[in-house]
């Protein structure tokens, strides 16, 4: 099945509405056992004791924060270049997402940084370029409330979020092209992850948990956004026929 | 004259037979700049410290206001149509109007920033950096406003809509350009290193800026 056969709302909702179950299993159990190996199996760390298991939250959070953008990205190219129907649809519905995420990975990390850097912020290039992220996340849910037809908002959300996607690349990068408080890259690196295994298996399992999440809660608010989007069009026509 | 050179001229003309843009947005400026000091208190070596970032604040926030000039008078007389379905390529219509813009409105702040400095107590090397770092900053500020401003070009009630679509994708600009201006006063990093990426995101935000601008305008007015 090609990408275009879901391009029908309503053989998209049949398989949402058959998926979504088993979807919601699959993140119950995958966050259980993450939390699991987060809690129980991975050990202390030998400076920070058991407060470097925030990582476990803080690290899934924000690779799925960008991992959002990216996939509005996606989305804006299937809006503006393919014409997918219900690619507005998926980039819509993964903005408010993705901005939890981000708020998350934030909040978490200030957290973090309290007792291990003395601060809550501090001006550094990943914390500042995260916060970027946040803030054009909530532009991009800005905008789509204040266009008013959903075709010609998704179109403009479409193009702001293919110009923020700038930013990616920079949060990515920012550990490296400046010299920042927050430390550098660990696990996506060239040379491959500099962290034991014992700690990288839980953060590997919290990520997937935290990603099928992603998709669970971006499946549900798309059916959602379908549905909406037709009561709208039933009272638009129900204004017509009897106005 | 080609179609180009002719939209940059009307544009131009009608900027300064209607007046307001430069005016407003260096009045606006001093208004930031007689605003911060009275928030912060007038410890001189405090103000000369931090005074080219107050600059570039000030007018990093004229120039945002302005933008609303750049499409909707354009949009309110029905010109813009009149654009869109031209032979000129929408893109380069939004060219020549982003570079009258500037010339009306940014090249004027650029202009009022060291003598603004004077309020701030800021050195004269320190002025020099910063009337610089503007001139190189502000086209990438006003091509950036141009997509925001294509963006909100169809609302009627864009409200602070413009601000906050604009204002996360000018901070790459405001951090190099503020990072130059005290790179030579003090820094121990060369000017050059910073005002040469402050030039790239210009010439970056030239490339990108009209064709996601005009890109916005077409689905805005369909």
């Amino acid at each position: 099945m090609a990408l275009i056969d879901l391009a029908n709302p309503t053989r998209f909702l049949n398989l949402a509405n058959r998926g979504l179950p088993w979807l919601v299993g699959l993140t119950a159990l995958l966050l259980a056992a993450g939390l699991y190996l987060a809690w129980f199996v991975a050990p202390d760390d030998y400076q920070q004791g058991a407060t470097v298991k925030i990582m476990f939250i803080h690290v899934p959070a924000a690779w799925l924060a960008m991992f959002g953008w990216a996939l509005m990205s996606v989305a804006a190219l299937g809006t503006l270049v393919w014409r997918h129907p219900l690619a507005d649809v998926a980039g819509k519905c993964a903005a408010p997402i993705g901005a939890a995420f981000a708020f998350l990975c934030l909040a978490t990390g200030s957290l973090w940084g309290r007792p291990m850097w003395g601060t809550y912020w501090v001006w550094d290039a990943r914390l500042t370029s995260v916060l970027v992220l946040f803030l054009m996340y909530l532009g991009v849910m800005a905008l789509w409330r204040t266009v008013e037809d959903p075709a010609r908002a998704g179109r403009a959300a479409a193009i702001l979020t293919l110009v923020g996607a700038i930013n990616l690349p920079i949060i990515k990068f920012s550990v490296d092209w400046w010299n920042t408080l927050h430390q550098p890259a660990s696990v996506f690196r060239l040379g491959g992850p500099a962290i034991d295994r014992s700690i990288l298996l839980p953060l590997i399992v919290m990520a997937v948990a935290f990603t099928i999440l992603f998709l669970t809660l971006h499946l549900a608010a798309m059916r959602n956004e379908i549905l909406r989007r037709r009561v709208r069009t039933l009272r638009l026509m129900q204004a017509g026929a009897g106005g | 004259m080609t179609p180009l050179t002719a939209m940059f001229l009307r544009d131009v003309r009608l900027a300064v037979r209607i007046g307001g843009g430069a005016i407003m947005g260096i009045l606006f400026f001093l208004i930031v700049v007689t605003l911060v000091p009275l928030a912060i208190g007038p410890d001189l070596a405090l103000l000369a410290r931090i005074g080219p970032s107050i600059l570039w604040l000030g007018a990093l926030l004229a120039s945002l206001l302005a933008l609303d000039h750049l499409f909707a008078a354009d949009q309110a007389d029905g010109s813009l149509d009149v654009i869109l379905t031209a032979r000129l390529p929408l893109e380069l219509a939004v060219l020549a109007k982003a570079a009258a813009h500037w010339l009306t409105t940014g090249l004027p702040l650029v202009v009022a920033a060291p003598v603004l400095g004077l309020m701030l107590n800021v050195e004269g090397k320190a002025m020099a950096a910063v009337a610089l770092t503007l001139l190189a900053g502000t086209p990438a500020l006003t091509l950036i406003g141009a997509v925001g401003a294509a963006l909100s070009v169809a609302l009627r009630r864009g409200g602070l809509l413009l601000p906050v679509l604009v204002l996360p994708l000018t901070i790459p600009v405001l951090i190099f350009g503020i990072a130059a201006a005290n790179a030579a006063i003090v820094g121990p990093v060369p000017f050059g290193t910073p005002f040469t990426i402050l030039c790239a995101l210009s010439l970056a935000s030239l490339a990108i800026g009209p064709f996601a601008a005009a890109a916005a305008l077409r689905q805005g007015l369909e």
